[in-house]
């Protein structure tokens, strides 16, 4: 199915939300989630499935004022 | 310093964006004293993965994390990003950024109100970027948040305390609440004159990251910091408008 991942085109198999970060690389990742706009904290990662054209967000640490 | 029952013995909070390189911010951190640096959340590339690299190196700084909600432009958004940040970062404290203007980075405080009420009913330890309005303060406060951080100046642009007046009233009005300044703090003595003023602590990134010599001006801030809250708890005194001679007239020369 084809999604937004930080509003990037992008095609997985998923069908849930963790498929898609392995498959996408980021197994392991210190990263959050958001799907729609809203928070998908990690536990829910599994039993999330990715519907086509979902807006995926994945958000790193990173330096802030 | 006590905010949401965390003792802190450092007054100057650091955030850690802008450094030339992570090992001259870790240096800052370092002289600085900061015992709270902020953290941000951003998109990560798939390549890269710089973020990863930057968390570990804070988590080398044993220091504790403040993420912010920088560059959300609602309350639905700041909210989102708050909890996402808890996750990643393991902490309930919040920065919380709603942004109302793109020139003057201006708090949207009706989103800032709005999203700092259901943070703090969904257990955050909001630290509300707000502006010296009393009324806003007070409505922080009913929403559930027990620091207020007014900004001097404008984000990033190093122009000390804008408004010193009302930041007097504001420092009057809430005289139990931590109150910080947070932003628009170019040099140490700007830092040194909230303090003065009986303001509890300064956040500051720009002023340092964008010196010259970073760690070093990291430092003259804690030294300036820690002078302006010995200066304002040993009690300034109040200027006047006449010359009143230090020197004893009494047994004066030549009179």
């Amino acid at each position: 199915m084809k999604i937004l991942v930080n509003n990037e085109a992008r095609e997985v198999a998923g069908p849930s939300l963790a498929d898609a970060l392995d498959e996408l690389g980021y197994g392991g990742a210190v990263i959050a989630t958001a799907v729609n706009g809203d928070f998908a904290p990690a536990r829910s990662r599994p039993a999330l499935m990715l519907r086509e054209g979902d807006r995926l967000e994945l958000l790193a640490p990173m330096r802030g004022g | 310093m006590e905010v949401y029952g965390v003792t802190l013995a450092s007054r100057l909070l650091l955030g850690t964006a802008q450094f030339p390189s992570p090992a001259i911010l870790a240096e800052a951190v370092r002289r600085s004293g900061a015992e709270v640096v902020t953290v941000s959340l951003r998109r990560e590339s798939g390549t890269e993965r710089a973020g990863q690299a930057f968390w570990s190196l804070i988590r080398d700084l044993g220091v504790r994390v403040l993420p912010n909600t920088a560059g959300c432009h609602s309350a639905r958004e700041a909210i989102t990003t708050a909890q996402m940040a808890r996750e990643v970062f393991e902490t309930d404290w919040i920065k919380l950024e709603v942004i109302g203007n793109h020139d003057t980075l201006q708090p949207d405080v009706f989103g800032l109100v709005e999203a700092a009420r259901s943070l703090t009913a969904d257990g955050f330890a909001v630290f509300p970027y707000t502006t010296e309005d009393l009324v806003v303060g007070e409505r922080l406060l009913d929403a559930g948040c027990r620091v207020l951080m007014p900004w001097g100046a404008p984000i990033g642009s190093g122009r000390g305390l804008n408004n010193v007046y009302g930041l007097r009233a504001m420092r009057a009005h809430f005289p139990d609440v931590p109150l910080v300044i947070d932003a628009g703090i170019g040099l140490p003595s700007q830092a040194a004159q909230a303090m003065e003023l009986g303001y509890d602590a300064v956040l500051l990134n720009t002023a340092v990251a964008r010196a010259g010599e970073p760690a070093r001006m990291a430092a003259a801030f804690a030294q300036a910091i820690a002078a302006g809250r010995e200066a304002f708890l040993a009690e300034p005194m109040p200027p006047r408008d006449m010359a009143v001679p230090s020197t004893p007239v009494l047994g004066q020369a030549f009179r």
